[in-house]
Order: structure tokens, then sequence, then C-alpha cells
């Protein structure tokens, strides 16, 4: 049949979904993606700073790894970033978007200060880190558990629901150290207990650090086996593959949602206690530091499997430390590392479409059968 | 060709060796089909022989692998639905494709490049035009949310009439219809014919093709089998066609043994959210060691029966399950699914949306296994060896082909998939096993497969409830059949005397005057017992 | 007049929320649920503020219509660039939505900051700070006899032509959602975009077309917050949580963009609100801020206990949708 004359045309391309990809491959894509994206990022450096990239690279890892000091800081912020990334994933499982991390990790630092600041000098410190602990994992569940409540009972809308709440957190805190501030005015709690050390976590061998480290891969650990071999953490699977399916299977879905946002809620209030009593020692309205929306990044780009979220919150924080180390260096604005972080998410983030669908193109002898 | 001039000759619309495949999954293996302006065609298949997929093709929807298209004799690339809407084909979707927070209005000028300035009361205006023509009874400014189904594809139809299309594709359009809305729509649809439109229309119902269309393309699991004329066809030789071969159902069937009451249903009755009444004051009784059949035209009602059984949905009345162990009678009714099993009471169900309700499409054969007993065992971990047994137990019972146990359910085909859900259902050893379209898309095999594991069942002194659509099987399978329309019982029939026309009437039946006459039929039934 | 005062503040205020919300909502209105707002807000604010200084650096004479025009345009530009970012990575590559919007976030944020104290630097001027205070006060032209008429004129009459483009883009985006055949289309698209897909409505175009233009829309926000509210004088993280707040707008506007006008006066009204009650420590000032969140949360609970459907975010929104997909 001749047709040779008409003018039809295919689309350009069209997109499948893959059936399914080799693991090497998939890793090989994210390997490319994320060289290609440092590469850009050392552009973007570079037309910045007109400094050789070898030397911009080169600053990044001495910004990281550089002294001791600079490695402990490395694995502090690594382990404070993969412990909200950790909390968060538990409801993303579930397809909860909790974007509220923030606010429950603010909140649970608070309660911490709050019994640190009150209860300093009045209670033994074995008894005081023990009420602490009750305190702020009650604070993070209670603020995970309110749009958790609503979102089972009335389908409200939760990725809205916990955004407000962070700011309502922010709010509290900022009333709270106004309240607390040392001098009376300032606005600023300053180092709580400095001379009592009341309510510290204990630097173990000497390593301020270590404790908040150690903490934090136990709680990986255990929630990797939670969501993997536990009846509760299957519970949370299917309701987040199906609601339907779980109904149907007699799985209580509001109490299901209710829980695991708890759980949630509650890991966000330990980072809050780590962040306040084994970190800074003070609490401010930044004490979360954006962690909890850097989170939600961090777990999704670790396919929300709790081992993957060591590497990509060390990618991040890796990222963030060499940039500020470059925006000093180089005498730039700190938060030159944030655009870097962007960059590399957004990278990342388009890797994961080559990896799940194949880009097929127009074949040259479309009209030809 | 000249022109506007429409060619008698050429066909409005010819489809050439259409392939298309998902995934693994071949929906169309090179179809060819065409129909002329003025002229009804039927495309006839079973569920699940690619009638659907084809249709979305020409619709739009779907961009076919490989294969041509012509409208009006020149070779067309359909790549959107809007190409479609160029070429003047407009399709009625099985499923409406409507926003629910619109209005009937709204909905209709939706995607519309109209001239002019876009006035909603000029186009209402239109609409109502339209409907007084066909005789439609439809308020413009009604809302979707609000409406009832066959409202809903009234606001379909005339959307496609409003845009004057001059190839209509109906996908089973008769499927949530009325007999009496269905001879409404045949009216008008024979009437476009006469005004020179091209009409498809999928359906797997015979006596449809029959009394319908002019010609009838046949699909046959994806392949073309071929098309015929109406006139020169009649329905044992379409089902050849449909099927590939004839069968004759030959399902072995056993007298019911010792039956004793186990399911007593009194009275239940289901309202939607919206106060719609689903179901309505029905009774019946389900006994051990006999398969119950339930006909009826599709969303009478079936669904919310069985799920109000299975725990799922809410209704008033009373569901009495007989414990044969203990002798007690429990009451079932606005219990949840969790506290039916903590009373002891063997359930299981195969829902009809399996990947949706029954398994975890994302999930591994294991992993689904487990679900009805992931509970087991102390302790808060899984207990996984028992349920990967399971799993290659039923894999290797049941035949089901599959890479391994570890995988994904929603890469297995159809019929694997029923199986793997029926052999989870089944390993339950339940006392009541109650089943919505068990074999819908699934290969003769298959379906056979799952006749054999109900009938095992029923020997094993089960009480089985069966949904099915095909009457044939029913008649085969079950003891008894009870007909539900309209949500309420219409009658019950002993299914070793009782003819399909029997219940066709049944299903069809206005079931506002029939409702003085079900407890008659029921204890006919009951007494042919 | 104290609540005379009190108005004009609240509405200035408000006029940065108002833009947010406005271009969040015809971007939701998509059924896409940007949570990057407010990186693009800051990059609005940034973008206007990266023009109005090379313009003021090189020109030697400021021309009022060019010094008005240049941060403009740049302004717009830069919010266009983070629309298409998030069009581009949710709807061409897939990308869950949410990530995205907050890595766009951290992105306009960090952009934001970063230029807006090194752009001294890089540009190699050495002024100690950017402050645009000529700039400004083109652009806080007001209307010449709003002072003469009292309190009136103090309320309605005293802003700036940003101020009342922001009103004027949001009664017209009303329009055009209700009352246009664009509007329609846009609606269905966020509701059922199969249904959209269907009906002949190019999904991907709509989502490109509402994220950009609400996109820019949002950025203009950021640019009436420097060059008006803070007198062209650039102060990191300045913006604050407004992005946010015009997120939670969005939800008290019920997604109607005239809903959006008066609400935007009471957020801001709330947010400033602290400052005339007498007697308030500042402690009892932040506890004020939370309003607007405590508001919106509250909103949010009740539309969705009352269940009626019109007031229900777009049924398909932050999902993704994609034609070939089974």
């Amino acid at each position: 049949m001749p047709h040779s004359e008409q003018k039809v045309r295919e689309p350009l391309f069209h997109i499948a979904k893959r059936d399914s990809i080799v693991w090497w491959k998939a890793w090989l894509i994210r390997g490319v993606v994320l060289l290609a994206a440092l590469v850009f990022a050392g552009l973007v450096s570079f037309l910045l700073t007109k400094e050789n990239p070898l030397r911009i690279y080169m600053t990044m890892l001495e910004g990281a790894f550089g002294t001791q000091r600079r490695i402990w800081g490395l694995m502090q912020n690594l382990a404070m970033l993969l412990c909200v990334s950790v909390a968060v994933t538990p409801a993303f499982k579930m397809r909860f978007w909790n974007i509220g991390a923030e606010g429950q990790v603010l909140i649970g630092g608070l309660a911490t200060a709050a019994c640190m600041i009150l209860l300093g000098d009045k209670l033994p410190n074995p008894l005081l880190l023990l009420v602490m602990i009750a305190a702020s994992v009650a604070a993070g569940a209670v603020w995970g558990v309110i749009p958790a409540f609503f979102r089972a009972n009335w389908q409200t809308n939760e990725t809205l629901f916990t955004l407000m709440m962070n700011y309502i957190a922010i709010q509290l805190v900022s009333f709270f150290t106004y309240k607390w501030s040392v001098p009376k005015g300032s606005g600023q709690v300053g180092v709580i207990n400095r001379a009592t050390h009341a309510g510290w976590l204990p630097s173990l061998g000497g390593h301020d650090y270590l404790i908040n480290i150690i903490i934090v891969l136990l709680i990986t650990f255990a929630m990797y086996v939670y969501l993997k071999y536990s009846k509760q953490g299957y519970e949370i699977a299917v309701v987040g593959e199906s609601e339907n399916t779980a109904r149907y299977i007699g799985i209580p879905v509001k109490k299901v949602i209710i829980r695991t946002m708890l759980i949630s809620g509650a890991i966000c209030g330990i980072s809050g206690l780590l962040m306040v009593a084994g970190t800074d020692h003070t609490i401010s309205r930044d004490t979360a530091a954006g962690r909890g929306f850097t989170a939600i990044m961090v777990s999704w780009l670790a396919k929300f499997n709790s081992f993957y979220m060591i590497l990509t919150s060390f990618l991040i924080v890796f990222l963030q430390k060499g940039a500020t180390e470059i925006s000093t260096a180089f005498s730039l604005n700190e938060s030159f590392s944030d655009i870097i972080t962007g960059i590399i998410i957004f990278f990342i983030i388009s890797s994961e479409f080559f990896i799940q669908y194949s880009v097929r193109f127009r074949r040259k002898e479309a009209a030809a059968s | 060709m000249s022109g506007q001039e429409k060619n008698e000759g050429v066909p409005a619309i010819r489809l050439h060796n259409i392939s298309k495949r998902f995934g693994s999954v071949i929906a169309n293996d090179s179809v060819s089909l065409s129909v002329r302006h003025g002229e009804i065609l039927s495309v006839l298949g079973e569920n699940g022989s690619g009638k659907t997929t084809l249709m979305n093709m020409i619709a739009g929807i779907y961009y076919p692998d490989s294969g041509q298209i012509f409208v009006d004799g020149k070779e067309v690339m359909i790549r959107s639905p809007k190409d479609a809407f160029r070429y003047q084909i407009g399709m009625i979707h099985q499923h409406f494709k409507l926003v629910d927070v619109f209005s009937a209005t709204e909905n209709i000028v939706l995607g519309l490049e109209e001239e002019g300035r876009y006035s909603l009361k000029r186009s209402a205006k239109r609409i109502r035009e339209i409907s007084e023509q066909y005789g439609f009874d439809l308020d413009p400014d009604k809302k979707i949310y609000e409406m009832s189904v066959s409202e809903k594809q009234t606001v379909e139809i005339i959307k496609v009439l409003y845009r004057g299309a001059d190839i209509l594709i109906l996908d089973e359009p008769t499927a949530v219809l009325t007999p009496q809305e269905t001879q409404k729509l045949f009216a008008i649809l024979r009437r476009m014919r006469d005004d020179g439109k091209a009409i498809i229309i999928i359906t797997h119902k015979l006596h449809e093709v029959l009394s319908l269309s002019d010609e009838v393309a046949v699909l046959c699991k994806g392949k073309y089998a071929g098309t015929v004329k109406t006139a020169e066809t009649n329905e044992s030789a379409l089902t050849e066609m449909m099927v590939g071969k004839k069968v004759t159902l030959n399902i072995e069937r056993s007298e019911p043994k010792d039956p004793q009451d186990r399911l007593e249903v009194k009275g239940i009755t289901c309202r939607s959210r919206e106060g719609v009444e689903l179901l309505r004051d029905v009774s019946f009784v389900a006994r051990s060691g006999e398969i119950l059949g339930i006909a009826g035209i599709a969303g009478s009602g079936q669904r919310e029966l069985l799920e109000a059984i299975a725990g799922l949905q809410h209704v008033d009345g009373e569901i009495l399950y007989h414990n044969p162990k203990t002798g007690q009678i429990d009451n079932l009714c606005d219990k949840t699914p969790l506290q039916i099993r903590e009373l002891g009471v063997r359930l299981s169900f195969v829902p009809e949306d399996r990947l949706g309700m029954g398994l975890v499409g994302n999930m591994d054969i294991v992993d689904n296994i487990m679900l009805r007993s992931y509970k087991k065992g102390k302790g808060i971990f899984l207990e996984r060896s028992k349920p990967k047994n399971l799993a290659e137990q039923i894999i290797r019972d049941l035949e089901v082909v599959t890479p391994s146990a570890s995988t994904p359910v929603r890469r297995l085909s159809g019929g694997n998939v029923q199986k793997v859900l029926v052999g989870r259902e089944i390993a339950a050893s339940p006392k009541v096993l109650m089943a919505a379209y068990p074999v819908r898309g699934l290969d003769i095999n298959a379906s056979f497969t799952i006749y054999r594991l109900f009938n095992q069942q029923k020997e094993n002194g089960t009480a089985v409830i069966f949904v099915g659509e095909d009457l044939d099987v029913l008649l085969a399978l079950c003891d008894r059949i009870m007909v539900i329309s309209s949500g309420r019982i219409a009658g019950t029939v002993d299914a070793r005397t009782a003819t399909k026309e029997q219940i066709g009437l049944l299903m069809t039946k206005n079931t506002t005057d029939a409702y003085a006459d079900v407890s008659q039929k029921g204890g006919a039934a009951d007494a042919a017992q | 007049m104290m609540w005379a005062g009190f108005l004009q503040r609240a509405i200035m205020q408000g006029i940065p929320l108002l833009y947010g919300s406005t271009g969040e909502i015809i971007t939701e209105k998509s059924g896409m649920l940007n949570l990057g707002i407010p990186g693009i807000m800051y990059v609005g604010g940034i973008g206007g503020v990266i023009g109005a200084f090379l313009y003021e650096q090189n020109a030697a004479v400021l021309n009022p219509l060019l010094a008005v025009l240049i941060p403009l345009l740049c302004s717009m530009t830069g919010s266009l660039l983070m629309g298409l970012i998030y069009s581009f990575l949710t709807v061409t590559l897939r990308a869950n939505q949410n990530v995205t919007g907050l890595a766009l976030t951290t992105f306009g944020v960090g952009f934001g900051n970063f230029f807006g104290g090194s752009l001294a630097k890089l540009t190699g001027s050495d002024v100690p700070s950017i402050n645009l205070t000529a700039t400004s006060a083109f652009f806080r032209t007001s209307l010449p006899f709003s002072d003469q008429l009292g309190w009136f004129g103090q309320i309605f009459l005293s802003h700036s032509f940003l101020a009342y483009a922001a009103i004027v883009i949001a009664l017209l985006c009303s329009f055009i959602l209700t009352k246009t055949r664009v509007g329609l289309h846009l609606r269905a698209v966020g509701e059922n975009p199969a249904t959209a897909d269907a009906a002949g409505i190019n999904v991907g175009k709509y989502k490109y077309l509402a994220t950009c233009i609400g996109s820019m829309i949002a950025g203009l926000g950021g640019l009436y917050y420097v060059m008006d509210y803070a007198n062209g004088v650039w102060s990191n993280d300045g913006f604050g949580d407004r992005g946010w707040l015009a997120i939670a707008l969005v939800i008290f506007a019920v997604w109607r963009p005239n809903f959006g006008i008066l609400g935007s006066i009471l957020f801001g009204g709330l947010y400033i609100v602290h400052n005339y009650i007498r007697d308030l420590d500042v402690s009892g000032q932040e506890l004020f801020k939370m309003l607007p969140y405590v508001v919106t949360i509250l909103f949010l609970v009740i539309i969705s206990i009352r269940s009626k459907r019109e007031a229900q975010p777009p049924a398909h929104l932050g999902l993704p949708y994609f034609r070939e997909e089974r």
C-alpha cells in the first residue's frame, strides 16, 4: 500500500514506563547524574569566583574533611539530618505528606529546653534526662498526631495542615526564647546551665557528639527493622499502597495513620532533644535549621530506605559544608550552600525519571512497515 | 474523493493492523476493522479482549505502537483527544469522564473552542434544545456530584451530540442502564445512524449486538477474529468467534451434602453517601455445601451486598453467622473485618477489584499471601516463612505463571493475579466464601481452575456465594441463583431447572412492584431444595 | 487616626501575601501544589534588586520609566525561570511535587540571600550595602492627592501602583477562573486531569502555563516587598515566612483570588496587630504572629469537616497525572 507521499508524523518521542531495571543500571544512571550535578555545581562556583575549578573542589573537600574537628562536625550534622529523615519516613511510606517535621523537631527541642531551664536545679541529672526524653517525645508526638487525627477522620489535607503547624511551633519557640532570654529582652536564651551542665547529654570518650551519633544510628537501624520486619511496618506499607486493601483486610486505617504519625512526631521530638541537649545547649527558632524540610528530600531521594538515607544525607551535608567553605574561602555569602544543594537535588530528582521511564525516540523509518 | 461529499464506498473510519502493548501484555495484536457512514458496528468481545484499548486509540487516549488509522480514506495520526475531536470522533466512555464539581453545561462545553464569546447561558440553551430533540431529561445547571448514574450518562451523550460528532464510539453504554433506558438509547442511536453517522458500540451482550448493529467485528484475546454482517449471523456463531472455539460449559456439579444455614441475611438496607438506596430490604440464606449464585445487571447492589457482609459497608439490618463449631449465632452487621475475624468467623472474600482491593500490586506474592495472616504469631515481628511456603504451594498447585514468589503481583497477567488472590482466600479454609466476578477477564483454563476450586470448597462444606455476569456459568456452576435488581431481590431460582430467559427477565424487572413477590419466589426456590 | 494607620499598614503587609496567594491559587487550580512559592518570591524580590542595582550603578540619571520597568522585568524573568524549573521537573520529568517544591524553596531563598549579600562584591562596586532608595521612590509613587483626603486617602489611595496592580490581578484571575473558557479548562485540569485530557485539553500545557504565570505573579510579591515595603533595602531573610503565609492564605481564600483580597488585609492585620496593642511585651508579640496560621488551620479543619464540595482543594491537587500510565 503506497503512502509515501502522506505527511504523517509520529510524535518525536514517547515515554514508556519501564517494567524493571537492573540494579546496576539504576545506580549507573544515578552516578552519572550525580557527577553531572557536581560538574555543574563546580561550573556555577567557577563563574561566581573565577577560581580554578580544581581548587574549588579541593576547598569543598577541605571544608568537609579538612580537620578532625570538621569531620566530627560533619558527622554530627549528618546524624541530625539523618535522624529527622528517618523520622519522617514511616509517614511518607504511608503516603502521608508530613511537611511538619521542622515544627515537630522544634517543639521537641522546646520541651527539652523547658525541662533544662525549669527543672535544671531541681532534679538529679539522670532523672532530669529521663524527664527531658519523655517531654520531647511527647511534644513531638502531639505535634504529629494533631494533623493525623484530622486527616484520619475528615480527610483534612495533611500537607497544608502540617505546613501550618511548623509556624505555630516556630512562634511558640520565639515566645519562649523572649520569656527565657538571658539577659532579659535580648531575645536569646544563651547556653543553658552553662555552669552545671544539667540536662546536657554526656560526652563519650571525650567526644561531645558521639552520643548523638550513636543514638541516631540506633534509631536508623531500628526504623529499618520496624518498617521491613514488623507487623506495624507491614500495615504502614499496605495503607500506603492502597487504603482500600487495608480496609478489606481489616487494618484499622485511622489507627495506623495516627499511630504512625505519633511515631514520626516522637522521633522528630528526639531529634529536637539531640539538637538542644546534645548539641547547641540552647534553643532558638533556628534550632532545626531547615532540616525538617531538607529531611523530606533526603528521605524521598533514598526511596524511604533508612540505610540509603545515610548516603543521601551525607551527600547533602557534605555539599553544605563544602559550599560553606567555598563561601568563606572566596568571601561569598554563606547562602551559597543552599544554591548548590538546590541544584544537586534538582539533578537527582531528574535522575529518577530516567530510571523509571524509558524514552524512545521516533524511529527513522517510522512509516515503512 | 470530492471534498465535503461523503463517499459511500469509503469507510468513515478504518483501522489497519493496529497493535498496542502495555509492558509485557499485548492488548491489541494487528487489529483491522472499518465502519461506514450510516452504519452501526458492534465491537464484540469478552471482558479483557482489548475492545476498550482499541477504541481508546481511536479516541486519542492511547497511541498505537504500530498500524494505521484512516478517516474518510485518509491516513491520520490521532495523538490526542483533540485530534480525535478534529476528525469528528466522539467517544462515550464506560467510566464517565466528568468533573464532579462542575455543572452539566460546564462539562459539556469542556475542551470546546467555540466561536464567539464564552457564555454558559447560551450553551445551556443549546443543551436544552438537544435534550428536547432527543427526549432527554437534563437540568443543565445541575452539578455532576448530585446526579444519578443515568443522568451522568445523559451528560456524556449530549456532550458528544453537542460537538456534532460524525463518528461515535460507545463503550458498554448499556451496562448501567435499565432495559427501558437501553431501548431509548438504541432508538436514539438508530436515529443518528439514519442521520448518516458512523457508530461503533462496544459490548459483550449478544442480544444487543443482534438487535442494533449492521455489522459485528469480533475481538478475541486482543486478536481480530473477523467482521460479519449481523443479518447473516446468530448468537452461537458469534460466540464461537468470540471464544475462539465452541465451548460447552462442562462444569461438574455435585448435589449439596447436608446443607445447613450458615449465613442468614435479614432485611438489610444500604444508602450511599448521597442518600440513594443501594440495597433495600435484602434477605436470603447461604447454606453450607452449596453455591449460591447472584445475578444482576452491573451496579444493582451486588458490591454493596458483599461488602456489607465482609464488614466494609455500613448497612441497617441483620447479618447472622451460624458458627458450625460453637453453634453460636453472631450478628456481623456493622462489625469491622477485624472484629468479624476475632469472632471466629471464617469468611473469605474475593473482591471484584483484585489489584485495588484484594491485593497490593506493588508487593510481591509472599507479602500478598501474608495479608490475611500477617497478625498470626506472637510478638511484633512478621513471620514470613509460613506465607512463603504457602505462596510456593499456591504457585505450584494453581500453576501460577511467575518468575518467582518475590515478583510484585502487578507484573503478573490477569489470570495469575486471580489465582494468587483466590488461592490465598481459600487457604484460610473458609466457612463462607464470597467472590465477585471471579472469572472476569480470565481465559478459559484459568476460569475452569477457579470453578474447580469453588466446587472443592462446596464439597468441603463451605457456603459459597458467587456473583457473576455470565448466566451460562451461573446456571452450570451454582445450586441456587438469586437475582438482584436495583438493590432488591427480584427472585431466587433453582439453577438446575431455571432458564436463561427466566433469569434475564428477573434481572431487568422493574422492582418497584416486584417487591411483593420476592418472598414468594424465594420460598419456591427454598421448597425446591 | 490610629485605625486608619493600622489599616494602611495592614494593606501594605497584605499585598505581598496577596500576590503570593493569587499566584499559588492559579497554580493549585491546575493541580500543582507548588511549595516553591516562598523561594520564588525571594527570587522575584532579588531579581528586581539586581535589575535596579545594575541600572542605578550604570545610569547617570535615572529615567523613571526605566527605573521601574527594568526591575519589574528582571523580577518577572527570575520568577518565570523558577516556575519553569518546577514545571519541567514535575510535569515533564514527573518528579514528586512536594519534594521539587521544597528544593525550589531552598534554592530560591539561598539565591535571594546569596545575591543580596554578595551582589556588591560580585559586581566589583564599592557600595557597603544595597540601598535602592532612588528606585524605591519611583516604585512608591502614589496618587498626588491621597494625603489631602484624610483617613480615606490614607487607607485607600496612599498606595503604590504595585499594590493596586495586586488587587486588579486578583480580580482578573477571579474573572478568568469563573467566567472564561480558559478558566473552565484550568479548573478541569486541577479537578480531574483525565477528563480534561479526554476533552482535548492539553493538560501539560495548562500545568506549565498556570505554574509559570502563577510564579510570575507570586514573584511580584517579592518585588513589592523590597521596593515598597522595605524602601529598596534588601536584608537577608527579611522577607521571612511570608511565602508560607501566602500558601496559608490560599486555603483561607478557599481558592478564590477575590476572597484573597480581603483575606490578605486580614492576614496583614493579624501580622501587625501586636504593634497596636498596648502593654504587649516582645514575647507576646511573637504569640500574636502565630494568629494567621492558627486561623488557617481552623479554617482548613472546618472546610474538611463540613465537606462542602465547592470549598475543597482541587481534587487532584499534588497528584501526578500521566496519560499512558497503566
